[in-house]
Order: structure tokens, then sequence, then C-alpha cells
């Protein structure tokens, strides 16, 4: 499994607040029994137009912004449906970071689980950041995993919280389910003793 | 350790600790696990690689809802896709030994993941219950911890009945007072969530309590825990009672005799203690509430019925200001102009939030001697198979297709739009279901939430209409 340790990238800014999952991957593309090119379909009924061309004005189809690898959201991103697919969306386009203020509870836990890196951020800098998208655009950011820091262009190292277990995970490209799978004796001894 | 007045919620977490080691997430025992063909084909995926079966296929139940079709089930699926997804769910039910309520094999009781799962008995009070669903919330109307997880999740609980959990916070959301006629419970949910925002629960389990919550029957108690998740919580909960236990008693799965007293005697102690902290409060008067719509893309955007669309220009917050602009511009709205009058294309009355009996039943009272509106499509989709045969028992079937009604298969249908139930582009719905994203019914689809009665009353005039001008 791979790992995340640090990451240096340009931003795509996307200044909308709670984006639910139905807007990163409309429910239609949901049929697949794998979890392969979903990222065609990243933010598709923003992205492209009803005869499926990419709409100008969309900022993902700005073709500065191709290959960049940090989204920037607004507040509550990921509110909605707990389909995993959303962040099988966002990874399979390439982004490995999403920085926002607060990001909701299942999202967050599917994009640790896909080694995308939820980044929260104070509401200073999440609007410093978004207005230097506007006066900088090509500014590049430098997320720090071990260290817990978002470096910006000014040289400014900003904490962000993680828990100790999703960290380690993240780092050391730790199996969970082999983690609890290891659980085994414990699990049964807890099941004799359940009351039901 | 346990002299400590608790929580509903702590009682239940604290019972269902396997493990805890320091600076990790609980691993917490899932007792009830609900499968659906959407999110689970890759974790089966994922199990096959491990070489790993089901770890306990009696804990495990699924069904066919999401991508079914609610029309004949004798006709072959034309969806590619959507087909081979179901055949999926019904091989990996098959290989290991998963019971399935789906079109070959227990037909007669599939229905909506959280409609089946209550009907069934399989959900009962101190459960930890997950689905890969976010709407897993429902499960807590009796009492049970119930949330919705991701596919990585779904796998790591068919590998080992267990999932990792950081612990929530517990918030008390109370609701006093008295529900005036024609206001209902999918108008409680739906004013808290206005008045607090779609993510005030990011991080809090909810716990309903007040008189009001008291009051309610189950099924209206299943309406308000479904929603808990478009307030921003992954689970919310109300205590067992009276109420409860009856509406439980003798179902498939509940407990029988002996079992039955021992479980109720456990049951009437989950309660929240007297003196239990809750991490943070907040309340709503039900006796002040109008019947609720939204007016935007995200179920906070609601406002009483005979209300005005808001003003963006008298929203102080840029963010706020934008969001409210970008909403009323998909919705094709004006600031300040009144919903009541406002012409919809298709009413749908169905979804895990609303298409129950008893939503089924209060729809029908409207509808009754009544015709729908000339052109207006009605869809009415029963949460499950049970309900269908219970419906058609009691004539609703027959009230509804006299009106001009469809009368569909059970399924999550247009609330999901992903089985051919949708919205055309720029269409209007007046929806009972719980989500009114953007496309969320359909690409380009515009929704406005409400309850089955607004719902009706709306299917009668095909405009949004104040039901209580149609009760008598």
């Amino acid at each position: 499994m791979t790992c995340f340790t640090t990451l240096t990238s340009k931003i795509v800014p996307l200044p909308v607040d709670n984006v639910d999952t139905d807007q990163i991957i409309p429910a239609r593309f949901l049929k697949v029994t794998d979890k392969a090119g979903l990222g065609d379909n990243l933010f598709a009924d923003w992205r492209y137009d009803a005869e499926g061309n990419p709409k100008p004005d969309f900022v993902l189809n700005r073709p500065e912004m191709k290959g960049r690898q940090v989204l920037l959201v607004g507040d509550n991103f990921g509110c909605g449906s707990s389909r995993e697919h959303a962040p099988w969306a966002l990874t399979g386009y390439g982004f490995r970071a999403v920085i926002s203020t607060s990001f909701a509870d299942i999202f967050r836990n599917n994009a640790l689980k896909n080694r995308l890196l939820p980044v929260i951020v104070d509401k200073p800098t999440h609007q410093q950041l978004f207005s230097l998208c506007e006066e900088a655009p090509d500014f590049e950011v430098t997320i720090d995993l071990a260290a817990q820091t978002l470096t910006l262009p000014d040289g400014r190292a900003v904490g962000f919280p993680i828990d100790a277990f999703s960290k380690a995970c993240l780092l050391n490209g730790v199996d969970e389910i082999g983690y609890v799978l290891r659980m085994t004796d414990q699990i049964l001894a807890f099941e004799a003793a359940h009351h039901k | 350790m346990n002299d400590r007045p608790r929580t509903l919620f702590e009682k239940i977490w604290d019972a269902h600790v396997v493990a805890q080691e320091p600076d990790s997430p609980a691993v917490l025992y899932i007792d009830l696990h609900l499968v659906h063909e959407v999110t689970s084909p890759q974790a089966f995926e994922g199990l096959r690689c491990r070489g790993l079966k089901v770890r306990r296929p009696d804990r495990t139940f699924a069904t066919l809802d999401h991508g079914i079709p609610t029309h004949d089930r004798r006709l072959p699926i034309v969806d590619e896709m959507a087909r081979k997804q179901i055949e999926m769910m019904e091989r990996n039910a098959a290989e290991n030994g998963i019971t399935l309520y789906g079109i070959k094999t227990g037909a007669d009781k599939q229905g909506i993941v959280h409609v089946i799962g209550p009907e069934l008995g399989l959900t009962q009070p101190g459960m930890t219950i997950v689905c890969g669903d976010s709407h897993t919330a429902t499960h807590g109307a009796f009492g049970a911890l119930g949330f919705g997880i991701g596919t990585s999740e779904v796998e790591m609980v068919l590998a080992t009945q267990c999932l990792l959990q950081r612990k929530p916070k517990t918030m008390n959301v109370r609701i006093d007072g008295a529900l005036k006629p024609g206001v209902t419970a999918k108008d409680i949910i739906l004013g808290l969530i206005a008045k607090y925002g779609v993510g005030a629960g990011t991080g809090y389990v909810f716990e309903y309590t007040g008189e009001a919550i008291r009051r309610l029957s189950m099924e209206e108690r299943m309406t308000i825990c479904n929603m808990s998740i478009e307030g921003g919580s992954r689970a919310g909960m109300i205590a067992p009672d009276d109420t409860t236990f009856e509406w439980m008693a003798g179902r498939e799965f509940a407990p029988k005799g002996a079992d039955w007293d021992r479980a109720l005697a456990y049951w009437r102690t989950l309660p929240t203690d007297e003196g239990a902290r809750y991490d943070a409060e907040i309340s709503l008067d039900a006796g002040a509430l109008e019947p609720m719509i939204t007016y935007g893309t995200n179920p906070g955007m609601g406002m009483p019925i005979t209300g005005r669309v808001p003003d963006p220009d008298q929203v102080g917050d840029p963010a706020h200001k934008a969001a409210l602009q970008k909403a009323l511009a998909y919705m094709g709205l004006r600031p300040n102009q009144p919903l009541l009058g406002h012409p919809v294309d298709v009413v749908f009355i169905g979804s895990c939030t609303n298409s129950r009996i008893s939503d089924l039943r209060e729809a029908a009272r409207l509808l009754k001697g009544r015709k729908v509106k000339e052109g207006l499509r009605v869809m009415v989709v029963p949460g499950s198979a049970q309900v269908k045969r219970q419906a058609e028992r009691e004539g609703l079937h027959e009230i509804f297709l006299a009106a001009g009604a469809e009368w569909r298969e059970p399924g999550c249908s247009m609330c999901i739009a992903m089985n051919g139930d949708q919205l055309e582009p720029g269409q209007y719905a007046i929806s009972t279901s719980n989500r009114n994203f953007e496309g969320r019914q359909g690409k380009g689809g515009r929704t406005f939430l409400a309850s089955p009665l607004t719902a009706a009353a709306s299917a009668i005039t095909g405009v949004i209409t104040d039901a209580r001008t149609l009760l008598q």
C-alpha cells in the first residue's frame, strides 16, 4: 500500500460551501462494480455541459489547473451520501489532498482510507489561501504529514489536526483491515461474552 | 466504572468496545450489518482478494434497493450496469451464505434497507448497526447506534464484524411542544435543519429528547432519525420506550418468549440516566412549527410553506450570500417570492424517509376521492414489499390509482434517481425524500423537499400547496 509523506503542489480553488458527494460524483456513476475510471466524472454536472463537452468556466477545465494535486474548498466538504466513490473520483482524477475548514464525518473517514488527506485549516488561513488563488494563482503549498504542517508561499507553516492512528496508517501504509484481523482472539472473546 | 450517569449513546458504545489501545480508535463490535447492491461490490471483491469469507453471515442481511427498477419485476433489467450490479449482489450473498431480500430470493420482503431492517425486527434497541448508506441513522429511532459507512468500512465489517471508530461527541436535541394539525415529523426535522444548518452535527451523535419526541409513533421517529445526516450527524438516536417495544413485538427477528423478556429488561436500562452530560445541546419548539418546504439546494435551505424565499442581499456573510445566489439560480427562484402556488412537474412519495405505511395513509387521506392535476406525474413508491402488501390490503393503491398516480414496486427510486426513475432537466419535483442537492433526482432536476401531506396536496393542485387548506 502506498504511503503519504509530503506533497508539494499548486492549488485548484473551488470556493463553494457544503459541497455534497452528489456533486463530487453523481449517483448515475455509482453503477460500477470496481473503483476505476471515476476521475473522469469527478464533478461531472459542474464540469460538462448537456452534450458532455467541458464547460470552459469550471475550474477543473482551465488548462493551467491540469496536474494540480491539492483541492481547496469551502466549509463542510463532502456532506450527504456515504458513497466512497467520492474519494475514488477525487484520487482517480489525481488529487491527493483537500483543504477546508471542515469535512463531513463519513467523507473524512472515506478519504483517509484512500490516502486522500483532509487538511483542516482555520478560517483566516482558509481565506488567505483563497485570496492567494486570486492574486497569484500559481503558488505552491507543501503538506508535510509527519510534521502536520501546511507551508504557505510566505514560508508560514500552519499546523493541521489528524488523529495519531490515521496519521500512522497514512505514513506507513498500514492495512487497517489486516490490523483488526490480527485481533481475532479478542473478537472471539468479545462474542462469547456479548449478551446476544 | 458504570456507576457514572451515562447517555444512551455511551451505554451502547461501552457495551461494544472490543479493544481500545492508547492513541487508537476503538475496535467496535457491529451487531447488524445491512448490505445493498451499490456500495458493496468493491468490498466483496476486497474480501475475495484476501481469500476471506464473510465472518458473520448470520449478522449480515442484504437487499436490492438503490438500483432496482420499480416497474414490473418480471421484466428484464435493461440497464446493463445496474443488472450486473444486482447479479453481483446475488452472487456475493450466495457465496457467503447471506440472506438476500431481492428479486429471485426473498422478494416478499425486499425493500429499502432502512425500511426492511425495522419491519423485520432485525433492528433492535442497544444494537450497533451499520450499512454502506448514510441514512442508516434511521435505525437510531429504536435506541440503536446506527450509522453509515463507506465501502472500505463495509469490507472491514464483512471481514471482522468490527469497525475502527473514534468516539463521537453527543448532542442533546431537545424537541418540546405539541405539533399543530397538519404539521408532521418531517416538518420537525426540516425545521431543525433549517434552524441549525447542514453542518451542525458534524462530529456528534444526536439524541432526540423532549415531550414532542415521546409522543411520536415509531414511523415518525424513523423519519426524524433518518435525516440526522442532513444535519451533519452520522447517527441520531431516540431512547426506546413502550412505543418502541409495542411496535417491535412479534416481528420476524424480534426475540420471542423468555428471550423477549430478557431483552426487554435490558432495553429498559438503555435510556439516558438522570444527570448524564451531553457535549452540546440544541432545541426546537415543535409547537411553533408550520409545514416546512425547502427552496434551495441543500436540506438546510428550508422555510415555512407560507414563507418567502430569502433575499441574498439581506445576507451579511459573503459565503452564505454566494451559496444562496447559486442555489436560487439553480432552482430558478427569485428573492422574496412565495413558494405557495409554484408549479411542479412531478410529485414523488417514497424514500427511506417517508415510504412507510403511515406515510402512504397520510397521502391517501388527501387523495381519496380526488384527482391528480392533469399533466402531473405522481409516483407513489412503497418502501418495501411488506408495506406494499399492507397498503393493498387497506385499498390505498386503489385510491392512488383512481386519483391518477403511479403505484410502483418498492425501492429507492427517484430519491437517488439511479434506476431510471428521474426528473428531466429543468423539471420541478415536490418530494418526500431527504436530499434536494443539485441533480439529485436527475440531472438538472429541481427538488422541493416536504412531508407526504404537502406532497399529496400539491399532487391535487399541481402547485405547491399548504395541505391544511385541503384537510377537513
